[in-house]
């Protein structure tokens, strides 16, 4: 049974395709088929975040309107088999990308993968609607700061009424994915901490990954950090998402850099 | 010594962050879809506005929030200007 699984946020720059990219080869890594979907129309990412831009021929539209078939459209990753991507369109209208068509590409994915990623775009509007409407499962990327809870806190109300799932009076599992954490500030008294966000919004927390040097890195490279680097603290912290993911029991702790013989001095145990 | 008490009395900036989007959310939460008590608010307050320029008939105001779709709520408001006023006015700017 394929699982549906949008990463949203409302705001922007949060860590949305960064964390598809990193989420979906930690899923792939463990066998199962996985496809990454781009759903920001004119302003894709995924694939420059994944390496993938220079083998994008058809992307999403073209398959919702016909012109190409799924097979042609879908990307296979070089470095991990069980991993596909498929790319938004970047010269098309977004209002190309119609419900409809939509409904049709997941239904034809479903067949074919275990876990579909969507990577939502930035706002409230038809992209997000769209990336989100199909999902079983939610992942809400939120940094430590204001903006970033506050929006999560909408886009949560918005996975709530109005998905497919809600529609039929189900709800959609939703997680929250704490990016950009930096313990020691959070630690000062400087940044929300963990049980701050945690307290206002009210959803199960599925991973914190902490504001790393390896994140950059490894999007300058075109790789996702979990397969460019994965022993680094963002990796794992994904890499332990995925398996929280897949129904694991985990305790959440913030992943530490090893640097030296006392890193385990330094972990921190959270929630 | 004195550095070290305007450490300790000052407060944590996570702390505000905290309060302040406690607050915050708690208003957005919920104000907004089926606020029947904004509603009849709108109404009256809308109401007074125009009477101030036309008459108006209280039931020819319709006021309407939807919790549209897509996310975004929709305020609506109907509201029906007798016809010897239009004519009034269209005379008067002639």
């Amino acid at each position: 049974m394929a699982k549906v699984l949008v990463v949203t946020s409302g705001k922007g720059g949060v860590g949305k395709t960064t964390s598809t990219a990193a989420l979906g080869a930690a899923l792939a890594q463990t066998g199962q088929n996985v496809v990454v979907i781009d759903f920001d129309v004119g302003l894709r990412n995924l694939d420059l975040v994944m390496g993938a831009e220079r083998r994008v021929v058809f992307d999403l539209i073209n398959v919702v309107q016909g012109d190409a078939k799924l097979a042609q459209a879908l990307i296979r990753d070089k470095r991990c088999e069980t991993l596909s991507i498929l790319p938004a369109s970047q010269t098309r209208d977004k209002d190309a990308l119609t419900s409809e068509g939509v409904a049709k590409v997941m239904e034809e994915l479903r067949e074919k993968f275990d876990w579909i990623v969507c990577d939502s775009p930035a706002g409230i509007e038809r992209g997000a609607q769209l990336a989100m409407y199909h999902a079983d499962m939610a992942v809400v990327v939120t940094n430590p700061e204001v903006s970033s809870v506050r929006d999560s806190d909408r886009i949560i109300g918005m996975l709530d009424s109005t998905t497919e799932r809600a529609k039929r009076g189900e709800k959609v599992e939703k997680h929250l994915l704490l990016t950009r954490y930096d313990p020691g500030r959070a630690a000062r008294g400087e940044m929300l901490s963990t049980e701050d966000v945690l307290e206002i919004l009210s959803i199960p927390l599925l991973g914190i990954v902490p504001e790393s040097e390896e994140v950059l890195r490894a999007s300058n490279v075109g790789s996702p950090v979990t397969l460019s680097n994965p022993e680094s603290a963002p990796a794992r912290a994904y890499f332990e998402a995925a398996r929280r993911l897949q129904g694991e029991k985990l305790e959440v702790h913030v992943p530490v850099e090893r640097k030296g013989l006392f890193d385990w001095l330094f972990k921190k145990r959270v929630a | 010594m004195s550095f070290l008490g305007n450490l300790f009395a000052k407060r944590n900036t996570s702390t505000v962050a905290r309060d302040r989007l406690q607050i915050l959310l708690a208003h957005e939460r919920s104000a907004g879809i089926g606020d029947s008590d904004l509603i009849t608010k709108l109404h009256q307050e809308i109401l007074e506005v125009i009477k101030r320029h036309v008459t108006v008939d209280q039931d020819k105001v319709q006021i309407k929030l939807d919790g549209g779709s897509n996310g975004c709520s929709m305020l609506e408001i109907d509201i029906e200007v007798p016809q010897v006023e239009k004519k009034k006015e269209a005379s008067q700017s002639a």
